[in-house]
């Protein structure tokens, strides 16, 4: 891993690393990539992936529910939070010209 | 009287002979929430609000409606939504959040509802302090300061779930809420000289819980004693269609155990026939004597009450730090994905365009820990690199819980180290992740492989810190578990003891 590599991944995650972060958490990725390398030496060729515990042990029912309303309309109180809003519309910057 | 000394059980029978209201109760522990803000165990508290549920309380009480945990006082995790007190997720990016909905567990512990009719019924004391989103094993990474250790306020108190364990171990609350995701009920309650658990993955809703890594994050209660953990982990644990990932079966009664025997070999020996594993992979380099020493004495403990003892092995427990430290950051980077700016959370003053909305409003908000985890989960999920990494340690996860089944084949239980040591300093781990990373050893695999497990005090360090067993049990199979760790409290009184402050 090196410094342009840190700013690719800022970039997929939408962060803004300073050239000082950036600088800052090289050493820390370079170090956790380190540990992490540990599993390379594990023989996996025979064995599935497990996403999620359950499936371990049974196979997940894929529960479904009557196709009815269950919520009802709340846009005033579900959008109290918003940092910016208008009539009921998020507001955020000009995307199309 | 000293309220703030009695277990949930206790406090359940003091509300139903009337030697309190609930009123009276909330009050009290209001009282000494307020003297202790020092302790900067919770975010947020709003006296009003609590006191209203407990008057609701004491009015359902006088009409006959109460049940067993009615208008007893509880904090929660500030990782549950909740209307009425802010949920931040003890992060800037977050700050003065109102949720307009409660989480499943806020919802099914709190006042009952015409929705929810048969809700617990018990009063909110306000949201407790933790690691910002849950990252992190000693509370430091808080956004808003530390949660401090009662038994020693230089101390950390654990994590993720400090503040909920510190509200506990202060008497600041009976009992709290906290969540899972690779050890931070367990290491926190361990720290703290508290018992919590944290059940089978699906077992209770993650509905409202905000989400750090899903298909590890689980709830569960701390609490002073294993009974309490049963009667709160009963009110918590249902079916919920709001979470896919909620079992059908979600639900029973917990504490159905709690007072008869492992079998009927030896009237005498209220564990006779129970078998104990002690995987050779947690006693070796890294547990530190002290800790190892108190296992050795609980161990023993346990065999006098008839258990009997073997060794087992999980041979991956090194290889759990780098598999967790893939799958949770990697679920993370697309959980906090959702904090973009636009719908609630924190929004940067200034940018010239979306993209950099974005990124501002996200790299102001979020800490160095989350911002960290965020990288690495993007990395390992960046093209090139997904099969290297996160197959790969999906593959390895499976092996994991493989390893825990063929060690089940030999015992009933496992028991181990909740950490290798006991709550370091404050400052001494922060410098350095990976360190702090490598502190989480004996727990991650729980949460990897979906398994309960629980943290029970057994003893203490010679500087007076306490120390926590687990004891790790197969899927479902928590009630087991906590007929064990009672028929332990009964016979040590290490759950007992309270932080010298706290004893008056």
């Amino acid at each position: 891993m090196d410094i342009n590599e840190v700013h690719r991944i800022a970039k997929l995650s939408r962060l803004e690393l300073s050239t000082a972060e950036a600088e800052a958490v090289l050493p820390q990725l370079t170090a956790i990539f380190a540990l992490v390398g540990q599993m390379q030496a594990v023989d996996t060729s025979s064995v599935d992936p497990l996403p999620h515990p359950i499936l371990f042990i049974r196979d997940l029912a894929q529960p479904l529910r009557p196709d009815t309303v269950t919520e009802h309309e709340a846009r005033e109180n579900n959008m109290a939070n918003a940092p910016a809003q208008d009539r009921g519309y998020f507001l955020v910057p000009r995307v199309i010209e | 009287m000293s309220w703030h000394q009695k277990s949930v059980v206790q406090l359940s029978k003091a509300l139903i002979n009337k030697e309190i209201s609930s009123l009276e109760l909330s009050a009290y522990y209001l009282k000494r929430m307020a003297d202790s803000r020092d302790l900067n165990a919770y975010l947020d508290i709003l006296p009003e609000l609590s006191l209203a549920q407990a008057k609701e309380a004491d009015f359902l009480r006088a009409q006959g409606k109460a049940g067993p945990l009615t208008g007893i006082p509880i904090a929660h995790k500030d990782v549950f939504v909740s209307k009425g007190w802010a949920t931040t997720a003890a992060s800037k990016i977050l700050e003065g959040y109102i949720s307009p909905f409660d989480a499943a567990v806020v919802e099914a512990l709190g006042m009952p509802t015409a929705r929810h009719p048969h809700a617990a019924g018990m009063v909110c004391l306000g949201k407790t302090n933790m690691d910002e989103f849950a990252m992190g094993s000693s509370n430091e990474n808080s956004a808003y300061g530390p949660a401090l250790n009662p038994w020693n306020t230089k101390r950390v108190s654990g994590g993720s779930s400090g503040g909920s364990a510190v509200a506990v171990a202060a008497g600041l609350a009976p009992v709290a809420t906290g969540t899972d995701t690779g050890g931070s009920i367990r290491q926190p309650a361990a720290f703290c000289g508290l018992t919590g658990i944290k059940p089978t993955y699906g077992r209770v809703s993650r509905y409202g819980m905000i989400a750090y890594a899903s298909s590890l994050d689980q709830a569960g209660p701390i609490g002073k004693t294993a009974e309490d953990c049963a009667l709160l982990l009963s009110a918590m644990s249902f079916h919920d269609s709001r979470d896919s990932t909620s079992l059908a079966d979600g639900g029973e009664d917990y504490a159905r155990y709690l007072h008869s025997s492992w079998s009927d070999k030896d009237q005498n020996k209220p564990l006779a026939g129970l078998r104990v594993g002690l995987p050779k992979e947690f006693y070796a380099d890294g547990l530190s004597s002290e800790v190892a020493q108190a296992l050795l004495v609980a161990k023993e403990a346990l065999h006098g009450l008839g258990a009997s003892v073997c060794e087992v092995s999980l041979p991956k427990t090194q290889l759990s730090i780098p598999v967790y430290y893939v799958l949770a950051p990697a679920e993370a980077s697309s959980n906090l994905s959702r904090y973009d700016g636009v719908r609630y959370g924190h929004r940067a003053k200034e940018y010239s365009d979306l993209v950099q909305m974005y990124q501002r409003s996200r790299s102001e908000g979020f800490g160095d820990e989350v911002k960290r985890r965020i990288l690495v989960g993007s990395y390992v999920l960046s093209h090139g690199y997904y099969d290297a990494y996160y197959l790969q340690a999906q593959k390895i996860r499976r092996i994991i819980a493989a390893d825990f089944q063929a060690a089940f084949n030999q015992c009933d239980v496992i028991l181990g180290p909740v950490a290798p040591d006991v709550a370091w300093n404050l400052g001494e781990k922060s410098k350095n992740p990976l360190q702090m990373y490598l502190e989480d050893i004996y727990t991650l695999s729980t949460n990897l492989a979906g398994l309960p497990a629980m943290s029970v005090p057994c003893g203490f360090s010679k500087e007076g810190m306490p120390i926590g067993m687990q004891l790790i049990g197969n899927y479902f199979s928590e009630a087991k578990l906590l007929q064990i760790a009672h028929q332990y409290q009964l016979e040590s009184d290490w759950h007992l003891r309270y932080p010298a402050e706290v004893s008056v």
